[in-house]
C-alpha cells in the first residue's frame, strides 16, 4: 500500500501554463504583426523572424553554457523577440537588431535571473539601448519608398505643418510609417480584445494608462487643448496601443494588486503625455513604461490590498506590549 | 437577479456526473469496525468501554474529554476486540476501539421526542450526547456551536449545501432523498434563536436540489432557499455568510460574531436524527468516486467501516491507482492506506488513476496576479510563498498570511505550477505555532512579575 502518491492538496490544476499564456500572447500580436509585413513588405517579415529566432536562441545557448534548465519552451523569449522586432524600423539593420535582442535576453533578463526577475520588459529595454545607441538608423523612417516622418512626428507641439499632414483614417487602420508592429491600432485593439476576453491581462492597466493620458492630452495639450481630433490622433499614433496593451500590462514587470495596476498605468499614462508633449522626440511610450516599471517594486509594496473580512486592528493591551 | 456570492474564487473542473444521479446505497458494515477517539477539534473523547465488554449499537463507547470535544457511539453490535493506536485517514495514529461485529444489529433504546415538547436545554443537551460533529470536515462540535455567547444576535442560521468541492456529491443526494428531515433539522436549530431566519444556501450546479428544497419550504415563514454563484469555494464558513448575509468575518472571528450560524448538510441531518429521533451520530453518507473508481456511487456508511470496503463497494479500483484522496481534490488530504476507518468528517473517497499533480513541473513565478485573483480571502499568495520560502514569518504576518483558509485556489490558478498553498500553509503553522509560544510565555512573565495566575 505505501506506493500510492502522496501530497499535498490541492490535488489537481487548472490546464494553464506559463506557456499557454505566452501563446495566447503571440497569437494576439498576430493580426498586428501580419499588418506589419503587409504595410512595410519583406524587410519587416525578414526582422521579426530573425527577432524572434535569436531572442530564442540567446536564451537556449545562454543556459545551456550556465548549466540552468532551458525553458524556451515557455515561450517568453519568442514574445520579446517578436514585440522588439514590432517596436523597430524596418529599415533597421539587420545587425542592430540581433545586438537589441541579445541585449533584451542576455542582459536585461537572463543575467537578473530569467523569466520572473527582470524588473523591465525586456523587448522595451532593448528598445530603448537601440534609440540611444543607434538615434538615426532607429527613428529614420521609409514609408512607400520614401523616407517620411511618423504620423506623431508630425502632430507634435511646434512641428513644421511642411512636414506633412496626417489622416486619422489612415493612423487607425494603419498604412502609415512607423514601427513595424506600431502602426495599426485596429490590428492591435483586436489582439487586445482577444487578451481581455481570455483573462490574459486585467483591463485596468490599459484603461488607467490610455484614460490617464486621453484625459490630459484633451485638456492640457499645448496648442490643442480641446481637441477631439488631435486627441484621436495621439491615440492612435507612435506605440500608445501596442504599449499600453502589450508592454505595460508584462506581467514580470507590472505591479501585482489591483490598485497597483491602476497606479501603475496612470503613471505610465502621465509619463507618456510629458515625454510627447515635452520632450526631445515625438515619441514617449517606451521610456515611460520603462520608467514606470522601475517603481513597480514600491506601488507593490504600497497597495497591499485588505484581507476578507478586515478590521482595523483594536488598541489592545497586548498589542500595546508587542510593540 | 444576481446570484448571491463573494469576489475571487476560481472555477475548476467540476466532476460531479460521475455520481450525481446514483441513488444512496447502504454499504454493509465491516466485520471488524474502529471508531478512533479524535473524531472533532479539541481534547479527545474518553472511552467509557473496556476489551471484552459486549456492546449495542447505539451504545456511548467514549464520552467528550473536555468542553470542546465529543462522544462516540458504536454503529454496530458486538464486541470490544481492543482499545490501541490504529492508523488514520491523515496517516497519524490515534488510540481507537476497535468492535468485532456481530452482525446482529441488536440497538440500544433511542428516545424520540417531538420538537414542541423540547426545552432549548434539551436540544443542546440531545445534540452533545448524540456525538454530533460538523461534518464538512472542520469537526468542530456541534453542541459547542450552538450554544454562541449572544444566542439572541444570530439571525441567520445558513445550511451549507454549496457543496463546492468538485466531485462530491453526496450532500446533493442527501438533499434530494433526506429534504424534508433536513427542514426538520433547521427547525430545531431554529428553535435555539428566535430572532433567526434560517436559509438553505445551495450553489446553481444543483437546480433540481434548489428546487426541490423550496417545495419542501414552501409558505414557511422562516426559511428560505438561497442559490449561489458556482464557484469555489463558495461553501467556505467565510464566503458562505458573505454570500447569504453580506457580512465578512476574519481568521480571529466566529461566524456567531456577525450574527450566523453555519452547518453543513449531513450535520442538520445529524441533529435532526439526534433530537427528534434519539438516534447518535452512527452513520454518514460519502461520495466514492473519481476516475480510478469502476462505480462511482454515493453511499450511507455505517462510521467505523474502513476506506478499503467502501472502494470494493463501488466495483473497486480501475488498474493501479495512483493516489487516493479523503475528501474532495482542493481541500481533501492524500492517503497512503485504505485500510483505515471512515470517521465523522470523511466525506469523500477520491481515487485518481493518474496523479496529475506528481507529473507538474514547477517553474519561475512571472507575477500574473492569478493566484491573487482566485483568493477568496483577498491575500497576495505569490509574496506570501516567497516569505514561507525564505522563513520570513515577520513578512509573512504583515502581509496577512494567518487569514489563509487553506482552500488552495492559489494553487489550483497559477501557471507556473507553484505549491503556493502547501507554502503558506506551513509558514502559517510555524507562525500559528509562535505566536501560541509567546503568548504563554509573556502570561508566564505576568504570572510571575505579578505573583500570582490570573485565571483566564
Ligand atoms: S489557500 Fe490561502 S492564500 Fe491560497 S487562495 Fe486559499 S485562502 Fe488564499
Ligand atoms: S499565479 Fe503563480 S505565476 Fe502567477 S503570480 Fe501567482 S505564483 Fe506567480
Amino acid at each position: 500500500m505505501d506506493e500510492f502518491n502522496v501530497s499535498a492538496n490541492p490535488h489537481f490544476r487548472s490546464p494553464m501554463t506559463t506557456g499557454s499564456i505566452m501563446r495566447d500572447v503571440l497569437l494576439a500580436l498576430t493580426p498586428a504583426a501580419l499588418f506589419g509585413i503587409y504595410n512595410f513588405g519583406a524587410p519587416a517579415l525578414i526582422r521579426i523572424v530573425v527577432s524572434i529566432a535569436v531572442c530564442v536562441l540567446a536564451e537556449y545557448l545562454f543556459q545551456r553554457g550556465m548549466k540552468r534548465p532551458v525553458t524556451v519552451s515557455d515561450g517568453s523569449a519568442a514574445v520579446t523577440g517578436l514585440l522588439l522586432a514590432m517596436n523597430i524600423p524596418s529599415t533597421l539593420p539587420i545587425a542592430m537588431l540581433i545586438a537589441g535582442d541579445v541585449f533584451a535576453i542576455i542582459i536585461v533578463k537572463q543575467l537578473f535571473g530569467g523569466i520572473g526577475q527582470n524588473f523591465m520588459n525586456p523587448a522595451l529595454a532593448a528598445r530603448c539601448f537601440l534609440l540611444i545607441s543607434f538615434p538615426a538608423a532607429m527613428t529614420g523612417f521609409v514609408y512607400n519608398g520614401v523616407s517620411s516622418a511618423t504620423p506623431l512626428a508630425i502632430l507634435k507641439p511646434g512641428a513644421d505643418a511642411a512636414e506633412g499632414t496626417v489622416s486619422l483614417a489612415a493612423e487607425f487602420l494603419g498604412t502609415t510609417g512607423g514601427t513595424i508592429g506600431e502602426t495599426s491600432a485596429l490590428a492591435l485593439l483586436i489582439g487586445a480584445v482577444y487578451l481581455l476576453a481570455r483573462r490574459e491581462i486585467s483591463w485596468r492597466i490599459p484603461a488607467a494608462y490610455i484614460g490617464t493620458f486621453a484625459i490630459l492630452v484633451f485638456f492640457l495639450a499645448p496648442g490643442h487643448s480641446f481637441d477631439a481630433l488631435y486627441l484621436a490622433e495621439e491615440l492612435c499614433g507612435g506605440g500608445l496601443m501596442l504599449g499600453a496593451f502589450f508592454m505595460a500590462t508584462d506581467y514580470v514587470t507590472s505591479p501585482d494588486t489591483p490598485a497597483g495596476k491602476l497606479i501603475f498605468g496612470a503613471l505610465a499614462g502621465f509619463l507618456t503625455f510629458i515625454f510627447r508633449m515635452f520632450g526631445g522626440s515625438a515619441e514617449g511610450v517606451s521610456y515611460a513604461i520603462i520608467f514606470s516599471n522601475l517603481l513597480v517594486p514600491l506601488i507593490e509594496r504600497a497597495t497591499v490590498p485588505k484581507p476578507f473580512g478586515y478590521r482595523k486592528p483594536e488598541k489592545t493591551e497586548a498589542a500595546g506590549k508587542e510593540a | 437577479m444576481r446570484k448571491r456570492t463573494f469576489k475571487g474564487g476560481i472555477h475548476p473542473f467540476e466532476g460531479k456526473e460521475l455520481s450525481r444521479e446514483q441513488k444512496t446505497v447502504m454499504l454493509p458494515a465491516d466485520e471488524e469496525m474502529v471508531f478512533p477517539l479524535s473524531q472533532s477539534i479539541g481534547a479527545p473523547s474518553k472511552p467509557v468501554v473496556a476489551k471484552g465488554d459486549h456492546v449495542l449499537r447505539g451504545q456511548l463507547l467514549a464520552e467528550p474529554g473536555g468542553f470542546v470535544s465529543s462522544a462516540i457511539h458504536s454503529s454496530v453490535s458486538g464486541t470490544v476486540r481492543a482499545i490501541e493506536p490504529r492508523t488514520l485517514a491523515t496517516g497519524g495514529k490515534c488510540m481507537s476501539v476497535v468492535i468485532e461485529n456481530d452482525g446482529k444489529e441488536e440497538e440500544t433504546e433511542f428516545h424520540p421526542a417531538s420538537l414542541e415538547s423540547l426545552t432549548k436545554e434539551e436540544i443542546l443537551r440531545r445534540v452533545c450526547d448524540g456525538g454530533v460533529v460538523g461534518m464538512g470536515g472542520a469537526g468542530f462540535p456541534t453542541a459547542v456551536k450552538l450554544a454562541p455567547k449572544n444566542p439572541e444576535k444570530i439571525d441567520a442560521v445558513i445550511v451549507n449545501g454549496a457543496e463546492c468541492e468538485p466531485y462530491l456529491t453526496s450532500d446533493f443526494r442527501r438533499m434530494l432523498e433526506d429534504g424534508e428531515a433536513l427542514v426538520q433539522g433547521l427547525q430545531v436549530i431554529l428553535k435555539l434563536f428566535d430572532s433567526a431566519k434560517g436559509y438553505f444556501a445551495i450553489e446553481d450546479n444543483k437546480p433540481e436540489a434548489i428546487a426541490h428544497m423550496r417545495k419542501l419550504t414552501e409558505g414557511m415563514e422562516r426559511i428560505r432557499v438561497v442559490p449561489l454563484k458556482t464557484k469555489y469555494p463558495q461553501g467556505g464558513e467565510r464566503t458562505i455568510i458573505k454570500a447569504v448575509t453580506g457580512r465578512e468575518l476574519n481568521s480571529k472571528m466566529l461566524p456567531a460574531d456577525v450574527g450566523a450560524i453555519v452547518d453543513n448538510v449531513d450535520t442538520v441531518y445529524s441533529i435532526k436524527r439526534a433530537v427528534l429521533d434519539g438516534m447518535p451520530l452512527m452513520e454518514r453518507i460519502i461520495t466514492v468516486t473519481g476516475d480510478g473508481v469502476k462505480e462511482p456511487k454515493n453511499m450511507r456508511v455505517h462510521l467505523g467501516t474502513s476506506y478499503a470496503s467502501a472502494l470494493k463497494a463501488a466495483g473497486g479500483a480501475v488498474g493501479t491507482p495512483e493516489k487516493f484522496i479523503s475528501g474532495g481534490p482542493m481541500m481533501g488530504f492524500a492517503m497512503y492506506s485504505l485500510d483505515v476507518p471512515l470517521v465523522k468528517g470523511s466525506s469523500c473517497l477520491l481515487v485518481f488513476e493518474k496523479d496529475p499533480v506528481s507529473r507538474l513541473q514547477e517553474s519561475a513565478c512571472i507575477n500574473c496576479g492569478r493566484c491573487a485573483a482566485g483568493c477568496p480571502e483577498r491575500l497576495l499568495p505569490a509574496r506570501l510563498a516567497d516569505c514561507s520560502a525564505r522563513g520570513d514569518l515577520a513578512s509573512f504576518d504583515r502581509l496577512h498570511g494567518l487569514e489563509c483558509v487553506e482552500c488552495g485556489s492559489c494553487s489550483w490558478s497559477c501557471p507556473a505550477k507553484r505549491p503556493l498553498t502547501q507554502l503558506i500553509k506551513s509558514a502559517r503553522r510555524q507562525l500559528l505555532a509562535e505566536k501560541k509560544k509567546a503568548a504563554m510565555q509573556a502570561k508566564a512573565q505576568a504570572a510571575e512579575k505579578g505573583g500570582q495566575i490570573r485565571n483566564g
